[in-house]
């Protein structure tokens, strides 16, 4: 493949938030979490794309002109896609680079399994802990049950 | 969030387990104190609970509070379609404390977020029921004098017992000996036996409740085995009586060995144990209601170390 349409597939962004190293089949429970389906800014969304990254296949990447997301916000995707790789473009430059890292406490992005858990019968957010001595893992904060990051079910 | 809620043992720390403990044997020795003039208690029962309910409304009558409530859902709006939020809001204006019992596991946590009141959870779904670990501990205090060291042995339905997984959660505190005596279906479930691993408690798993296990017991926490919670009858029929306790079974056992069962039992203890001076599970009920006591006294914040004093000065 020649430099000229590698380039294509990750064009460039003017200004805005690019995350890639995004595990492929974690590409689209991102764009799930992001809340990117009622995006109204320009959005390039690529996937099963050669990925460099020892481990990884192939990888997915979002692009999203114009939008700068919360870090918070941002972190909750470490729950599916801890390799994800945050850019911030400002002007074509990279501003800013940083890892993902999954947030202590999680609300409202995770189900919880437990079909008599307290979540799932009242209109309330869910809310989940990491759990600390089971790295991967997180553990509902009202009924204890704990479930590994990617089996996670989203709401 | 009041934060003199119960909600799980886990909520407490040795400390606070210890002063429970001191305060629920004063309240042995002094029952009847009327801390609580004035003070209205409500004993919400989502799910019904005889044995729990009416020790919790004889340890706020002991203490002189007034109970109101409810022992079944379906006299109350929540039938109607109430969120348990609504229902814990509107009764939080009533009342001074919240003793709740719900089906769902969750709920009392859920139910202390949405109010100031403070909530001691009564036993929410197969998730928590510290008041029945607070009374389990006293009963292992007062038998053995000490609650350090001691060999446990956890019988029966070791995988959906809630009382033995707070039971051993309680214990990491104490440099406990467990065994744990299950069939394959109701083995202590993983979770549990990494706790132990994590915490350095040593362990041993049978799947049969042998002598030299009774033997070198100081405690026997018997569990109900239920039929429902097999996939296959035939399996529950071969299982369900090897785990059964019979006095004849007691012949060598340790001296200071005391049986305990969080009941209501079935068959899992023959009734020729009933009359062995080591059969304490009837007491160990009895002991619900000052560890339910001094529960209540903790939600409320009063001080019973203060209490103590006060009564040895009028004695």
């Amino acid at each position: 493949m020649s430099n000229s349409k590698k380039e294509l597939a990750v064009a460039a962004l003017r200004d805005g938030t690019v995350i890639d190293h995004i595990p492929s089949d974690a590409l689209f429970k991102c764009v799930k979490i992001l809340g990117l389906t009622n995006m109204e800014h320009q959005l390039t969304i690529g996937n099963n794309l050669a990925s460099e990254r020892l481990g990884l296949g192939t990888k997915g990447i979002i692009k999203v002109a114009d939008v700068f997301f919360p870090e918070a916000m941002l972190n909750r995707i470490a729950l599916v896609a801890p390799t994800a790789v945050v850019n911030i473009i400002r002007d074509y430059e990279v501003a800013e680079k940083r890892p993902v890292a999954l947030p202590a406490t999680i609300r409202g992005i995770v189900k919880c399994d437990n079909a008599k858990c307290i979540t799932n019968n009242e209109p309330m957010a869910t809310r989940f802990d990491a759990v600390e001595d089971k790295p991967g893992h997180i553990r509902c904060y009202y009924c204890g049950h704990v479930v590994a990051n990617q089996h996670a079910t989203l709401i | 969030m009041n934060t003199n809620s119960l909600v799980s043992i886990a909520d407490l720390g040795k400390e606070q387990i210890l002063r429970l403990l001191e305060s629920a044997r004063f309240f042995e020795e002094h029952p009847n104190h009327k801390v609580l003039d004035g003070k209205v208690v409500a004993t919400l029962f989502f799910e019904p609970s005889t044995r729990t309910r009416l020790s919790f409304e004889t340890a706020v009558n002991r203490l002189g509070g007034r109970v109101i409530g409810f022992s079944d859902a379906s006299t109350t709006s929540s039938s109607k379609g109430e969120t348990l939020k609504d229902t814990i809001k509107m009764v939080s204006n009533y009342v001074d404390l919240i003793i709740m019992r719900h089906y769902l596991e969750g709920a009392a946590r859920y139910a202390t977020e949405v109010t100031d009141t403070p909530v001691v959870n009564a036993g929410d779904g197969a998730n928590q029921h510290p008041s029945q670990t607070m009374l389990d501990l006293y009963s292992i205090l007062k038998t053995q004098g000490t609650l350090e060291n001691l060999t446990i042995t956890l019988v029966g339905d070791l995988k959906y017992g809630r009382t033995v997984h707070s039971l051993l959660m309680a214990m990491k505190y104490f440099k406990p000996r467990f065994r744990f005596v299950a069939c394959d279906e109701l083995r202590m479930p993983r979770e549990y036996v990494e706790f132990c691993r994590e915490q350095g408690i040593p362990f041993e798993e049978h799947t049969e409740l042998t002598r030299k296990v009774i033997d070198s017991s100081d405690i026997i926490y018997m569990t109900r085995v239920q039929r429902e919670r097999f996939a296959d009858l035939d399996e529950y029929e071969r299982v369900k009586d090897f785990y059964t306790l019979r006095d004849s079974m007691l012949d060598t056992s340790k001296p200071n060995l005391r049986i305990l069962h969080p009941l209501p039992r079935v068959n899992e203890i023959d009734q020729d144990v009933d009359d062995n001076p080591k059969a304490y599970y009837f007491d160990q009920a009895r002991n619900g209601l000052f560890a339910r006591e001094a529960i209540i006294c903790h939600a409320l914040g009063i001080d019973v170390e203060q209490l103590k004093k006060e009564t040895l000065k009028e004695a």
